[in-house]
């Protein structure tokens, strides 16, 4: 078919980057953008995903470009062939989440094990909820992984304080907001979300918190129509220009991402900060 | 009601100032909307209309499937679109993912249902008065259809106006061909659930408003347009 209508011939000055609603939500894209489109030609349109679902769009061929934040979902599509390499653009922080007068008493604790474990005793003896978004996005992922580290096993149909939202951030922190339940988010949706109600932030900048964004190319051997102009985008986003607009952005003067600063990939340790 | 208030107010000052991002919003869902409303209409009604006269084995079972299809889930036609639509899909070749022209597909494949079913309907009802003149003309079936749907246009326009409002209130299948995209997909529905995913409420809210009082218009226009045709054509005849 392709040889038929000669696609591959067509320029295409516009490519399609598969993200994480985190960056869309928080306005960071927009941002990176503004200052991107005063440099290049090349139009970036943005659909934003959970990170299980930006990799299903990229997956299909329908992307040029995946900003996602889930490092084993990341290699996983690299190593099954569909991306070129995981580039590191930026991080920041998850922000454990709940109700003011915490329940729980997660806000006081060492680390992010010790308060989900709390959570966790709360829940069981009825004076706790826990949200979690159930949605393989990247936050999803991450809350798994992170119960399963702290030895809670967690699962919505046998413990009545774990729910399963199956929605966005933001729906999920508007549900949090009513319920006076606690939930896992990441910093960029929480810091732009409007209606947080009685909700506040009690536990962030724990090193299990880490949450790292990478940018992965779709790689043109998988799929043929990919973009070259995907990789003008990647390399300006990593470049000192796009590093520092990362930096520069901020939620009532709140810096929201932080560079990766690529030639440092210790960053992008768990072990990190 | 403090968020109501919020909500008047940034309609209103979103109205106002002309803000230009929602004018566009508002140009697009028009466009999207209202093409996909030609398309259906262009070919549900002489569809539907041909199901009154032609009969054919599997008649009444199309009639049964097209009726059912009036309430087909949009999120179920917004997938089955993004499959055939896809890169790895049968018309991914198109190009047509992430673009209004996907949009539109999905909107004709929601709104085609209620057209054709509806003017079955109102064709229906005409045919048992006109049956006799026109069989005694000897008319042929593409002639009657055209006759039959000249005369039912009054009814026809509130099908349509059925379809469009079908297609204005729909997010979920949009969503996943168009991508929502800034500048590009971005309409009404869409926007209104970004906007509350953020928990801007007030905003959503005041883009919800928007949305209702150019819905309200455009049915006001309709019906003040059609009442003065009607009473034109009843004073000629």
């Amino acid at each position: 078919m392709s040889a038929v209508f000669g696609t591959s011939a067509l320029a295409r000055e516009s490519i399609v980057l598969a993200t994480t609603t985190s960056v869309e939500n928080s306005g960071l894209l927009a941002y990176l953008l503004e200052q991107f489109g005063k440099e290049s030609e090349v139009e970036v349109k943005v659909v934003a995903r959970g990170t299980g679902q930006a990799f299903r769009i990229a997956e299909n061929g329908d992307a040029d470009l995946v900003l996602a934040h889930h490092p084993a979902s990341e290699e996983a599509f690299v190593a099954e062939g569909f991306g070129v390499a995981r580039i590191p653009v930026m991080f920041n922080y998850f922000t454990l989440v709940g109700p003011r007068h915490d329940p729980a008493g997660a806000a006081g604790s060492s680390d992010a094990f010790v308060a989900l474990s709390r959570i966790s005793h709360a829940g069981e003896s009825g004076m706790a909820r826990f949200l979690s978004r159930g949605d393989e996005s990247g936050t999803h992922r991450r809350e798994q992984e992170l119960w399963q580290e702290a030895n809670e096993p967690v699962d919505a149909r046998t413990k009545e304080w774990y729910l399963e939202t199956g929605a966005g951030m933001g729906a999920t922190l508007s549900i949090a907001s009513e319920l006076g339940a606690y939930t896992l988010t990441d910093r960029g949706t929480w810091l732009s979300f409007g209606n947080r109600g009685d909700l506040v932030a009690l536990l962030e900048e724990s090193a299990a918190l880490f949450n790292p964004y990478s940018a992965i190319l779709v790689d043109r051997k998988r799929h043929k129509h990919v973009s070259d102009k995907a990789e003008e985008f990647l390399e300006w986003l990593t470049s000192a220009q796009g590093q520092k607009s990362i930096a520069s952005f901020q939620i009532d003067s709140q810096a929201c991402f932080f560079p990766a600063n690529v030639s440092s990939w210790d960053l992008f340790q768990p072990s990190a900060p | 009601m403090d968020l109501l208030i919020d909500a008047f107010a940034s309609a209103l000052r979103l109205i106002v100032s002309g803000d230009s991002d929602l004018i566009e919003i508002l140009l697009l869902s028009f466009y999207v909307n209202l093409t996909a409303v030609a398309i259906a209409m262009a070919l549900a009604m002489p569809f539907g209309a041909l199901l009154v006269f032609v009969r054919f084995p599997g008649r009444r079972l199309v009639i049964v499937l097209l009726n059912a299809a009036m309430g087909f889930p949009p999120v179920v036609a917004g997938l089955i679109v993004y499959i055939v639509l896809s890169r790895s899909g049968p018309l991914g070749v198109l190009g047509w993912l992430y673009t209004p022209a996907a949009m539109i597909l999905v909107q004709v494949f929601l709104i085609f249902p209620i057209i054709a079913a509806l003017t079955r309907r109102d064709i229906t009802e005409l045919w048992e008065n006109y049956r006799e003149q026109l069989l005694s003309f000897g008319v042929g079936p593409i002639r009657a259809v055209q006759t039959m749907l000249w005369e039912a246009r009054f009814s026809l326009a509130t099908s349509v106006l059925a379809g469009l409002g079908r297609a204005s209130a729909e997010v979920g299948g949009v969503m996943i061909v168009g991508g929502n995209i800034n500048h590009h997909t971005r309409i009404m529905t869409t926007a209104i659930a970004l906007e509350t995913s953020k928990g801007q409420l007030a905003l959503a809210l005041a883009l919800g408003m928007i949305l209702l009082i150019v819905s309200l218009g455009v049915n006001a226009l309709v019906v003040l347009v059609e009442e003065r045709r009607r009473r034109i054509w009843v004073s000629n005849s």
